[in-house]
Protein backbone atom coordinates (compact mmCIF):
# COMPACT_ATOMS: atom_id res chain seq x y z
CA UNK A 1 0.00 0.00 0.00
CA UNK A 2 1.50 3.36 -0.88
CA UNK A 3 1.46 5.58 2.73
CA UNK A 4 2.16 9.24 2.72
CA UNK A 5 4.12 10.55 5.25
CA UNK A 6 3.71 14.05 6.44
CA UNK A 7 7.00 15.92 7.38
CA UNK A 8 7.38 19.14 9.55
CA UNK A 9 10.29 21.34 10.74
CA UNK A 10 13.73 20.20 10.20
CA UNK A 11 12.74 16.92 8.23
CA UNK A 12 10.47 19.02 5.90
CA UNK A 13 13.87 21.11 4.91
CA UNK A 14 15.96 17.83 5.18
CA UNK A 15 13.15 16.15 2.38
CA UNK A 16 12.79 19.37 0.55
CA UNK A 17 9.13 18.57 0.54
CA UNK A 18 6.43 18.56 3.07
CA UNK A 19 5.82 15.09 3.05
CA UNK A 20 7.00 11.86 1.23
CA UNK A 21 5.34 8.65 -0.66
CA UNK A 22 6.55 5.14 0.29
CA UNK A 23 4.98 2.04 -0.67
CA UNK A 24 5.26 -0.70 2.18
CA UNK A 25 2.64 -3.94 2.68
CA UNK A 26 -0.54 -4.27 4.04
CA UNK A 27 -0.11 -4.55 8.08
CA UNK A 28 3.12 -2.78 7.92
CA UNK A 29 4.03 -1.20 11.05
CA UNK A 30 4.86 2.66 11.37
CA UNK A 31 8.59 1.48 12.67
CA UNK A 32 8.67 0.09 8.82
CA UNK A 33 7.14 3.17 7.46
CA UNK A 34 9.69 5.27 8.90
CA UNK A 35 12.30 3.06 7.76
CA UNK A 36 11.18 3.05 4.06
CA UNK A 37 11.18 7.34 4.79
CA UNK A 38 14.77 6.85 5.71
CA UNK A 39 16.06 4.88 2.79
CA UNK A 40 14.54 7.82 0.67
CA UNK A 41 15.84 10.75 2.68
CA UNK A 42 18.95 9.56 4.49
CA UNK A 43 19.75 12.73 6.57
CA UNK A 44 16.59 11.70 8.36
CA UNK A 45 18.42 8.66 9.52
CA UNK A 46 20.45 10.73 11.90
CA UNK A 47 19.66 12.40 15.90
CA UNK A 48 17.05 10.96 18.06
CA UNK A 49 13.92 9.12 17.09
CA UNK A 50 10.91 11.16 15.54
CA UNK A 51 7.31 11.19 17.01
CA UNK A 52 4.50 9.70 15.02
CA UNK A 53 1.29 10.96 14.96
CA UNK A 54 -1.44 8.66 13.00
CA UNK A 55 -4.77 10.18 12.01
CA UNK A 56 -3.80 13.28 14.10
CA UNK A 57 -3.26 11.18 17.66
CA UNK A 58 0.56 10.21 18.91
CA UNK A 59 1.17 6.77 17.71
CA UNK A 60 3.41 4.22 18.78
CA UNK A 61 6.00 2.90 16.22
CA UNK A 62 4.69 -1.07 16.61
CA UNK A 63 0.82 0.23 15.52
CA UNK A 64 -0.32 -1.34 12.11
CA UNK A 65 -1.71 0.55 9.27
CA UNK A 66 -4.47 -1.05 6.97
CA UNK A 67 -4.34 1.78 4.58
CA UNK A 68 -5.63 5.66 4.40
CA UNK A 69 -4.76 6.79 7.60
CA UNK A 70 -3.20 10.57 7.81
CA UNK A 71 0.32 9.55 8.67
CA UNK A 72 3.11 12.38 10.32
CA UNK A 73 6.81 11.98 11.68
CA UNK A 74 8.21 15.36 13.34
CA UNK A 75 11.18 15.77 15.35
CA UNK A 76 10.54 16.96 19.51
CA UNK A 77 8.62 19.94 19.75
CA UNK A 78 9.19 23.30 20.69
CA UNK A 79 6.22 25.54 20.07
CA UNK A 80 4.96 28.11 23.22
CA UNK B 1 -19.67 27.85 27.57
CA UNK B 2 -15.96 29.80 26.80
CA UNK B 3 -13.39 28.06 25.01
CA UNK B 4 -10.64 28.28 21.66
CA UNK B 5 -8.15 26.48 20.28
CA UNK B 6 -6.51 28.06 17.36
CA UNK B 7 -3.19 28.21 15.95
CA UNK B 8 -3.00 31.21 13.30
CA UNK B 9 -0.91 32.45 10.43
CA UNK B 10 -0.71 36.29 12.17
CA UNK B 11 -0.85 38.15 15.37
CA UNK B 12 -3.08 37.26 18.06
CA UNK B 13 -4.79 39.32 20.45
CA UNK B 14 -4.92 38.80 24.34
CA UNK B 15 -8.41 40.52 24.11
CA UNK B 16 -9.70 37.76 21.74
CA UNK B 17 -8.68 35.07 24.50
CA UNK B 18 -10.13 36.80 27.29
CA UNK B 19 -13.18 37.55 25.43
CA UNK B 20 -13.28 33.75 24.92
CA UNK B 21 -13.34 32.33 27.96
CA UNK B 22 -15.19 35.50 30.28
CA UNK B 23 -18.10 35.09 31.68
CA UNK B 24 -20.62 36.61 34.54
CA UNK B 25 -20.04 33.55 36.85
CA UNK B 26 -16.20 33.41 36.52
CA UNK B 27 -14.98 35.67 38.75
CA UNK B 28 -11.25 34.89 37.97
CA UNK B 29 -9.18 35.18 34.11
CA UNK B 30 -5.39 33.74 34.46
CA UNK B 31 -3.94 35.10 31.12
CA UNK B 32 -0.01 33.53 30.10
CA UNK B 33 1.83 35.62 27.15
CA UNK B 34 4.95 34.14 25.18
CA UNK B 35 6.47 37.08 23.26
CA UNK B 36 9.71 36.74 21.38
CA UNK B 37 12.69 37.00 23.49
CA UNK B 38 16.21 39.03 21.87
CA UNK B 39 18.51 36.13 23.61
CA UNK B 40 19.04 32.70 24.07
CA UNK B 41 21.47 30.14 25.20
CA UNK B 42 24.08 33.56 25.18
CA UNK B 43 23.23 34.60 21.40
CA UNK B 44 21.53 37.01 19.79
CA UNK B 45 17.97 36.23 18.58
CA UNK B 46 16.44 38.72 15.80
CA UNK B 47 13.32 36.86 15.06
CA UNK B 48 12.02 33.49 15.69
CA UNK B 49 9.51 31.37 13.02
CA UNK B 50 7.12 28.96 14.23
CA UNK B 51 5.93 26.37 12.23
CA UNK B 52 2.63 23.79 13.02
CA UNK B 53 1.05 20.75 12.24
CA UNK B 54 -2.04 22.83 12.15
CA UNK B 55 -4.97 20.17 12.15
CA UNK B 56 -3.34 18.12 14.71
CA UNK B 57 -2.08 20.95 16.67
CA UNK B 58 -5.73 22.24 17.80
CA UNK B 59 -6.91 18.81 18.20
CA UNK B 60 -4.12 18.83 20.98
CA UNK B 61 -4.81 22.17 22.43
CA UNK B 62 -8.13 21.00 23.03
CA UNK B 63 -7.04 17.72 24.68
CA UNK B 64 -5.25 19.96 26.95
CA UNK B 65 -8.43 21.94 27.47
CA UNK B 66 -9.96 19.15 28.50
CA UNK B 67 -7.35 18.43 31.26
CA UNK B 68 -7.79 21.32 33.00
CA UNK B 69 -11.46 20.93 33.02
CA UNK B 70 -11.01 17.56 34.28
CA UNK B 71 -8.07 18.83 36.49
CA UNK B 72 -9.01 22.39 37.68
CA UNK B 73 -13.06 21.85 37.50
CA UNK B 74 -13.22 24.63 34.65
CA UNK B 75 -13.92 24.38 31.40
CA UNK B 76 -13.12 28.19 30.31
CA UNK B 77 -9.62 27.72 28.43
CA UNK B 78 -8.34 29.96 25.14
CA UNK B 79 -5.20 28.69 24.18
CA UNK B 80 -3.92 30.92 20.35
CA UNK B 81 -0.50 30.13 18.92
CA UNK B 82 0.92 32.12 16.19
CA UNK B 83 2.95 30.44 13.19
CA UNK B 84 5.25 32.04 10.69
CA UNK B 85 7.89 35.01 11.68
CA UNK B 86 6.99 36.69 14.89
CA UNK B 87 9.60 39.61 16.00
CA UNK B 88 11.32 40.72 18.97
CA UNK B 89 8.91 41.13 21.45
CA UNK B 90 5.51 40.27 19.86
CA UNK B 91 3.39 37.79 20.90
CA UNK B 92 3.45 33.97 19.91
CA UNK B 93 1.27 32.20 22.31
CA UNK B 94 -2.01 33.54 24.74
CA UNK B 95 -3.31 31.10 26.87
CA UNK B 96 -6.31 32.31 29.06
CA UNK B 97 -8.28 30.19 31.66
CA UNK B 98 -11.38 31.60 33.37
CA UNK B 99 -12.95 30.19 36.41
CA UNK B 100 -14.89 31.33 39.79
CA UNK B 101 -12.04 31.40 41.87
CA UNK B 102 -8.07 32.50 41.49
CA UNK B 103 -6.51 29.03 42.32
CA UNK B 104 -8.59 27.24 39.77
CA UNK B 105 -7.57 29.96 37.14
CA UNK B 106 -3.92 30.36 37.92
CA UNK B 107 -3.15 26.44 38.38
CA UNK B 108 -5.07 25.59 35.09
CA UNK B 109 -3.18 28.38 33.18
CA UNK B 110 0.26 27.24 34.35
CA UNK B 111 -0.74 23.64 33.53
CA UNK B 112 -2.15 24.20 29.92
CA UNK B 113 1.04 26.14 29.27
CA UNK B 114 3.66 23.59 30.56
CA UNK B 115 1.80 20.68 28.33
CA UNK B 116 1.60 22.81 25.17
CA UNK B 117 5.40 23.00 25.31
CA UNK B 118 5.64 19.44 25.95
CA UNK B 119 3.20 18.08 23.83
CA UNK B 120 1.57 20.49 20.48
CA UNK B 121 3.29 19.86 17.38
CA UNK B 122 4.14 23.23 16.99
CA UNK B 123 8.24 23.82 16.53
CA UNK B 124 9.92 27.12 17.10
CA UNK B 125 13.80 28.55 14.52
CA UNK B 126 15.65 30.97 16.10
CA UNK B 127 17.37 33.23 14.01
CA UNK B 128 20.69 34.86 14.89
CA UNK B 129 22.95 37.53 13.41
CA UNK B 130 24.98 34.57 11.34
CA UNK B 131 22.38 31.70 10.84
CA UNK B 132 19.10 29.61 12.62
CA UNK B 133 18.88 26.96 14.61
CA UNK B 134 15.79 24.45 15.11
CA UNK B 135 14.54 24.76 18.46
CA UNK B 136 13.92 20.53 19.13
CA UNK B 137 12.94 19.85 22.55
CA UNK B 138 14.99 21.56 24.70
CA UNK B 139 18.24 22.04 22.99
CA UNK B 140 18.78 23.85 20.03
CA UNK B 141 19.67 21.99 16.30
CA UNK B 142 22.49 23.53 14.65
Amino acid sequence: MRVTVLLFARYREAASAASVDIDVPAGATLAQVWERVIEQVPALGSGPAPLLACNRVYARPDLRLSGGEEIAAFPPVSGG
Amino acid sequence: MGELYRVVAGPIAVQEAIAAVSGPDRGAVAVFIGQTRDHHGGRRVVRLEYHAYGPMAEEVMRQIGQEVADRFRTPHVAMLHRTGPVAIGESSVIIAVAAAHRRQAIDGCAHAIERLKAIVPIWKKEFYEGGSAWIEGCDPVL
